[in-house]
C-alpha cells in the first residue's frame, strides 16, 4: 500500500487531541503548556496547508479509519470546501491563541484554578471543529459538534462570575437542546435509510417518500440552524457571547456558527439537493439579515453590536446557499472564509479597545484615533470590510451572491438582493457609529468618559499605550487584518477555487466516488448528472471556461456568469488570478 | 421495520415530560428535563435497530436478517456517555450559579433591559421587577419535616414568601 500525504488527514483531529493530553500532563507549568499548545497548532496549520495544496488540484479524498470500507466504518472525507475551512479555522485559532497568550502575559495573571485548563480545552475545541469539518458520517459529525461544544461550555464559563454563569447556562441549555434534535434526526435517518454514512445516505435518500425526505431535511436544517444562529433560532447568541473574555468570544464568533453553516451547506448540497425549500430558506435568510442588523443598531456595547452583526451576516451565507447555483455557492464559500477572519479580528480589536479605554461601551469612548492611531487602523480596516466597502473581500463575496440572485431572477431573489444591499448599508451605519463616537470625537466631548481616556497630554496618553496595548496582543490582531487583506489580493484564485469546490459539491460524484468507490457510483452516475443539470442554473456542459481550476474528474464545467449588466465574465477572473498570483510571488 | 410499542410509548412520555420541565425557569427542573429528553432520544436510537434478533456474531447457516442490528447500540452507547458528561457539567453550573447568585433560576439579561429602557420599549406591566419565589430550597420552613432553616434576614425580606411561613420563620 503506497502511502500518500493525504492519508494523514486524521492527524488534523489527532494532533490537537495529543497536544491537549500533553498540555494537561503539564498542568503545573504554564510556560510548558503554552509552548505545547502553540507548537501543536503550528504543526496542525502546516499539515492542513499541505493538505489544501494536495486537494487543490486532485479534489475529494476519503480515508477509511482502521481500514473498514466506507458504509460500514468511520470515514473522514476531505474535499476542497472542507480543506479550505480547515486551513482558515486553524490559522484563526493560532492567531487567537497568540493573542490570548499575550493577554495572559500582559495581565500577569495565572489561571487561578487548581488545574490550569484553558490551553488544553482550547486545543480540544480545535480538534472538535476539525472533526466536524472532516466527518464523513452523520454520527461522527454529531461527535465533532459535541467535542467542540463541550470545550466551548468550559471556555465560556471558565473562572467566571455571576454574569458569565448566567449567560453560560442559557448557552449550554440551548446547545444541548439542538444536539438532542440532531441526535433525534440521526435516529430517524438511520431508521429510514439504514445508514449514517453521508455518501450512502445521499444515494439512498432519493428512494424515500417525499414527505419523509422533507421531514428529515427540515429537521437537520433546524438542528444546524440553532448552531449557526439563523434568525428565529439566534436568540441565544447575543446573550452569551459578549460575556466571555475577548479571545474566547473571538474564536466562538469566528468558528462555531460557521461549523453550523458548514453542516447546512453539506445538507443542502450532498444529502438533499434540490429546490424544494429554497424559498423558505431565502425568507429566513432575509429576516436573519434585517433583524440581526436592526438589533445591532440598538446596541451601545461594541461586543453586543458585533454579536448582532454576526447574526445578520449569517443571513448572507444562508442566502448564498439557498441560491442553488454555482456562483451563489462559490460566493458563499468565499464569504465564509472571509467572515470567519473578519469577525474574529473585530472581536480581538474590541478586546484591545476594552483594554485601552476600560470599556467597550461607545457612549463612554472617545478620542481613540488620536490616542492610538494603530488601534484606529486595526479597527477601521475590518470594520469597512464587514460593511462590504469595495476594495475589501466582504464586497467581493456579497457581489458574488447578488450576481447569483440576479442571475436567478425570481421575485424572491430580487427581494433578497435588495435586503442584502440594505443590510450592508446598515452595517456601515453601525460600524461608522462606533468609529465616529469611539475614535473620531474628542475625549473631552464625551459626557461620562472613562478616566483613563482623559490624559494631561498626548505624550502621557501615548506612554500609556505601551503598557495597555502590548505588542504580543497587537501583532496577532494585525496579522489577522493582513490575512483579511490577502482575501482581497488573492480574490481571483480563491474565487476560482471556491467555484471548483461549489461545482464538486453540486455535482456530488467526486465526493461519492471518493467515499464509496467508482463502481458503486457508476450505476447512478447518469441520474446524478441529469439531476444536477436539471436544477443548478448555471451549470453548463461542454463549456471551456475556468478549466485551469476545474476538478480533474469533472465532466461539467462552470458557466461564464453574466449578470444583468454583463459586467463579469470568466476572463476577468483569470486576469485577477494572474495578478493575484503575481503579487503573492 | 417492527417497533416495540412499549418502548415507543415510554419514549413519548419521556419527551412530553422532558419538554414540559424544560419550559420551567428553575434550572434544576430544566436539568431534569434534559435528562428525560436525552434518555428519550436514547430509546429512539435503540428502536431504530428494529425487532430483536440473535446476537451479531457470525454463525454458520444463519440468514443475515436474523441477526440483531448492532450499530444503533454503538451509537446509543456514545450518546449515553456524551449526555452523562453534559448533565454533570450542567449540575456543576447550577451549583455554581447557586453559590454565586443564590438562585436557581434563569434570570433576565441586564443589557437587554437597558436597551429596552433606552429605546422606550419598557412596559411597566410586562417588564417591572416582580418579587417572586426564586427557589424551593430557600424556604425558611422545610415543608416535609417542619424544621426551620436559618436564613439571613435581608435575604428573607427579598422574598415574598407566604406570610404564614414568614411568621413561622421569625418565631
Amino acid at each position: 500500500m503506497d502511502l500518500s500525504l493525504i492519508e494523514f488527514v486524521p492527524l488534523a483531529v489527532l494532533l490537537p487531541f495529543f497536544g491537549a493530553a500533553f498540555a494537561f500532563a503539564f498542568y503545573r507549568n504554564q510556560a510548558t503548556q503554552k509552548a505545547i499548545t502553540i507548537g501543536t497548532l503550528i504543526i496542525t496549520v502546516v499539515l492542513e496547508i499541505v493538505l489544501l495544496t494536495e486537494i487543490w488540484h486532485s479534489g475529494a479524498h476519503a480515508v477509511n479509519l482502521a481500514g473498514w470500507p466506507a458504509p460500514f466504518g468511520i470515514t473522514m472525507v476531505i474535499d476542497r470546501f472542507s480543506a479550505l475551512m480547515l486551513v482558515v479555522s486553524s490559522i484563526i485559532t493560532l492567531a487567537v491563541l497568540l493573542y490570548a497568550v499575550g493577554q495572559g502575559a500582559a495581565e500577569e495573571k495565572n489561571d487561578a484554578g487548581p488545574v490550569s485548563i484553558f490551553y488544553p480545552t482550547y486545543l480540544i475545541l480545535v480538534a472538535g471543529v476539525s472533526n466536524a469539518f472532516l466527518a464523513g458520517d452523520l454520527f461522527n459529525l454529531y461527535v465533532g459538534f459535541e467535542i467542540f461544544l463541550t470545550a466551548s461550555y468550559v471556555l465560556l464559563t471558565l473562572g467566571g462570575g455571576e454574569a458569565r454563569i448566567r449567560a453560560g447556562v442559557t448557552y449550554v441549555v440551548v446547545s444541548i437542546l439542538s444536539s438532542m434534535l440532531f441526535l433525534i434526526t440521526i435516529g430517524l435517518v438511520y431508521a429510514a435509510t439504514g445508514t449514517v454514512n453521508l455518501a450512502d445516505i445521499a444515494l439512498k435518500v432519493g428512494e424515500l417518500d417525499h414527505g419523509v425526505q422533507l421531514l428529515l431535511h427540515v429537521m437537520l436544517l433546524v438542528a444546524f440552524g440553532i448552531k449557526a444562529a439563523v434568525f428565529p433560532l439566534a436568540f441565544w447568541l447575543p446573550d452569551s457571547y459578549p460575556t466571555a473574555p475577548a479571545p474566547v468570544t473571538a474564536v466562538f464568533a469566528g468558528l462555531l456558527t460557521k461549523v453550523g453553516i458548514y453542516a447546512m451547506i453539506r445538507t443542502e448540497t450532498l444529502l438533499f439537493p434540490g429546490e424544494r425549500i429554497n424559498t423558505a430558506l431565502m425568507i429566513v435568510a432575509g429576516l436573519t439579515m434585517i433583524v440581526g442588523i436592526l438589533g445591532a443598531l440598538a446596541q451601545a456595547d461594541i461586543k453586543r453590536m458585533l454579536s448582532f452583526t454576526l447574526i445578520s451576516h449569517i443571513g448572507y451565507l444562508v442566502f448564498g446557499l439557498a441560491l442553488s447555483s454555482i456562483i451563489g455557492m462559490a460566493a458563499t464559500i468565499y464569504y465564509v472564509a472571509h467572515h470567519i477572519t473578519i469577525q474574529t479580528t473585530l472581536f480581538l480589536v474590541t478586546g484591545l479597545i476594552e483594554r485601552r479605554a476600560g470599556t467597550s461601551n461607545v457612549e463612554r469612548l472617545g478620542g481613540l484615533a488620536r490616542i492610538s492611531p494603530v488601534l484606529a487602523i486595526l479597527f477601521f480596516i475590518p470594520a469597512m470590510n464587514l460593511a462590504g466597502i469595495p476594495p475589501f473581500s466582504g464586497f467581493v463575496g456579497k457581489l458574488g451572491m447578488m450576481q447569483g440572485g440576479i442571475a436567478e431572477n425570481t421575485w424572491i431573489t430580487w427581494i433578497l438582493v435588495f435586503a442584502s444591499v440594505v443590510t450592508s448599508l446598515l452595517t456601515l451605519l453601525a460600524v461608522a457609529r462606533i468609529w465616529a463616537r469611539g475614535f473620531w470625537r474628542k475625549a473631552e466631548d464625551v459626557e461620562d468618559p472613562e478616566r483613563i481616556l482623559i490624559q494631561k497630554s498626548l505624550a502621557h496618553a501615548r506612554a500609556a499605550n505601551k503598557r495597555l496595548l502590548p505588542a504580543t496582543m497587537v501583532v496577532p490582531t494585525a496579522a489577522l487584518v493582513a490575512l483579511s487583506l490577502v482575501f482581497t489580493v488573492a480574490a481571483g484564485p480563491l474565487m476560482n477555487f471556491s467555484r471548483a469546490a461549489a461545482q464538486d459539491m453540486y455535482e456530488r460524484t467526486p465526493y461519492l466516488e471518493a467515499v464509496l468507490g467508482e463502481e458503486r457510483v457508476d450505476g447512478v452516475r447518469e441520474d446524478l448528472k441529469e439531476f444536477t443539470e436539471g436544477y443548478v442554473i448555471d451549470l453548463d456542459t461542454g463549456d471551456d471556461g475556468a478549466e485551469e481550476f476545474a476538478p480533474v474528474r469533472t465532466s461539467l464545467q462552470p458557466d461564464m456568469e453574466t449578470d444583468a449588466k454583463g459586467s463579469t465574465s470568466v476572463d476577468e477572473y483569470d486576469d485577477a488570478a494572474g495578478t493575484g498570483q503575481g503579487e503573492e510571488d | 421495520m417492527t417497533i416495540n410499542l412499549t418502548l415507543l410509548l415510554v419514549m413519548g412520555v419521556m419527551f412530553a415530560v422532558g419538554i414540559y420541565l424544560m419550559l420551567e425557569r428553575s434550572l434544576t427542573r430544566v436539568l431534569l428535563g434534559i435528562i428525560l429528553i436525552s434518555n428519550g432520544v436514547n430509546l429512539l436510537l435503540l428502536q431504530t435497530a428494529g425487532r430483536a434478533g440473535i446476537s451479531p456474531l457470525v454463525q454458520d447457516g444463519v440468514e443475515a436478517g436474523e441477526y440483531f442490528d448492532p450499530l444503533p447500540q454503538a451509537l446509543l452507547l456514545t450518546a449515553i456517555v456524551i449526555a452523562f458528561a453534559l448533565v454533570s457539567f450542567m449540575l456543576a453550573l447550577i451549583y455554581r450559579s447557586w453559590v454565586l447568585a443564590r438562585q436557581d433560576e434563569v434570570t433576565d439579561d441586564e443589557e437587554d433591559r437597558r436597551v429596552a429602557a433606552a429605546v422606550g420599549a419598557y412596559d411597566p406591566e410586562e417588564d417591572a421587577e416582580v418579587s417572586t419565589e426564586t427557589s424551593e430550597f430557600i424556604d425558611t420552613v422545610d415543608p416535609s419535616t417542619g424544621t426551620i432553616r436559618a436564613v439571613d434576614p435581608a435575604e428573607r425580606n427579598a422574598q415574598s414568601s407566604e406570610p404564614k411561613q414568614r411568621k413561622a420563620g421569625e418565631s
